[in-house]
């Protein structure tokens, strides 16, 4: 009988593959991405490599001495660990941080707008206490700009019916409220002392969302030449929630990571976070071979550095709060391994 | 899920010279091998010695860049993170805006 590997699926749960089953699983995993955003898949001896990964019965998984990366976190820290800088300093001292992240646990621009000088005061007392870079981020968040809980209509009520036109006019509004706040929180976390700044799952709210962003990263820029600028995406394809929007001359809808990485640079952010979604029905092979097909081409054209984002339900890792670590490490190696990328 | 992603593949941060290529990444948008080439030569290590607990422990030591430290390993006299991070700054020729707040 054909030996059996306990592996994953994008939910987490075990299954036990046979190595050709593997093999299958990669394969079809990468041609899914090939064929839906027109990509070159993985070479073969990047498949055989994966496969050496997968259909392995070792419950960890991890590069070679020598080819470690920089490891980026957003949301750093738990109700468990104490206090939020009681967290970054646990994050430094027994998690081997490269880098961590001051947030609010309401996670949105918007949001901590109104509280942005308690912001302050603990990203002071971060950096009196914790020697790894302390970043300050959030999510641009447009939806909360949307009736009710903004001023601006509601598009995801008005496309429905067909109210294109009242649908993008809301849209376009809530991108400039949204910049203002962006600006303001970063500026006011910048003059705080915080080593950057994070735009998280840039691109959730689709198009106008990521430009929303983007023309933040561009401000910012501008007014602050020194500061460091992450903007992670959602997801591995801009949705069209608008339609019509650019940057600098390149349509935003449709975009995938490769073009989002172009558009992130032009803004003129410092590293940039491709994120390629989880099918949770699939196995972690399937969705890694997936993810890496999306993401390679972000290297040819990197100028910045690229951390993938390899967290709960992108990267490969599973959709679950407590994903297994043969499943994480597995995929945590395999970015690094085919991408050759900068962080993680 | 951090403590996995720092086994298979992190630079370990202050254990090792993880936080230090780190800086250059994020302030100067600086790709991973050029950094750590930036960081190797600045500390007068190799680039292989970065990512290792051992020799790195004993450079930031050395350098006052801060450093882990365990209830059998204590050291009174190491920097602050203050201290630390204006070392770190001079050192990689950075300007880190949280120092001396």
């Amino acid at each position: 009988m054909e030996r059996r590997f306990i592996t994953r699926l994008g939910d987490g749960s075990a299954v036990a593959l046979t190595r050709g089953e593997i093999r299958a699983e990669l394969e079809d995993g990468t041609q899914a991405a090939a064929a839906r955003a027109k990509l070159p898949p993985l070479e073969l001896d990047e498949l055989e490599h994966l496969l050496d990964i997968f259909a392995s019965a070792a419950r960890f998984s991890a590069v070679d001495i020598g080819d470690e990366v920089v490891l980026s976190f957003d949301g750093t820290g738990t109700p468990q660990q104490g206090s939020r800088v009681n967290a970054l300093l646990q994050y430094e001292q027994c998690l081997a941080a490269d880098t961590c992240e001051l947030y609010h646990i309401d996670y949105s621009y918007k949001a901590v707008k109104t509280v942005v000088g308690a912001e302050q005061q603990a990203m002071k007392e971060a950096q009196e206490r914790v020697t790894i870079p302390v970043h300050y981020g959030a999510q641009p968040d447009l939806g909360r700009y949307s009736a009710p809980d903004g001023p601006c209509g509601n598009w995801a009520e008005l496309l429905p019916q067909m109210r294109i036109d009242e649908a993008r006019e809301a849209q376009e509004a809530a991108v400039e409220l949204a910049v203002e706040d962006m600006v303001y929180v970063a500026t006011a976390m910048w003059e705080a002392g915080a080593d950057g700044i994070d735009f998280d799952t840039a691109g959730a709210g689709g198009d106008a969302d990521f430009l929303a962003t983007l023309l933040a990263v561009e401000r910012l820029r501008a007014a602050h030449p020194g500061m460091g600028i992450m903007v992670g995406m959602s997801g591995e394809l801009v949705l069209g929630t608008h339609g019509q929007l650019e940057y600098r001359g390149t349509r935003l809808a449709g975009l995938r990571p490769a073009g989002q990485l172009e558009v992130v640079q032009q803004a003129g952010a410092t590293v940039f976070g491709p994120a390629v979604n989880v099918n949770t029905s699939r196995t972690v092979a399937w969705n890694i071979a997936r993810a890496l097909t999306f993401m390679k081409p972000c290297m040819a054209v990197a100028r910045i550095p690229v951390h993938a984002n390899v967290g709960m339900g992108v990267g490969g890792v599973p959709m679950n709060a407590f994903a297994p670590v043969d499943a994480i490490s597995r995929c945590s190696r395999a970015c690094v391994d085919v991408l050759r990328l900068d962080g993680l | 899920m951090p403590v996995a992603h720092a086994v298979a593949s992190g630079m370990n941060g202050l254990r090792a010279a993880g936080d230090l290529v780190a800086r250059l990444e994020m302030a100067r948008g600086m790709k991973l091998a050029e950094a750590k080439d930036y960081v190797a030569q600045r500390l007068g290590t190799s680039v292989a010695d970065l990512a290792d607990p051992l020799v790195m422990h004993e450079v930031r030591g050395e350098l006052r860049l801060g450093r882990v430290f365990e209830t059998e390993t204590t050291y009174p006299d190491d920097p602050s993170p203050q201290e630390a991070k204006r070392n770190i700054a001079a050192l990689l020729g950075l300007q880190i805006d949280g120092v001396g707040r």
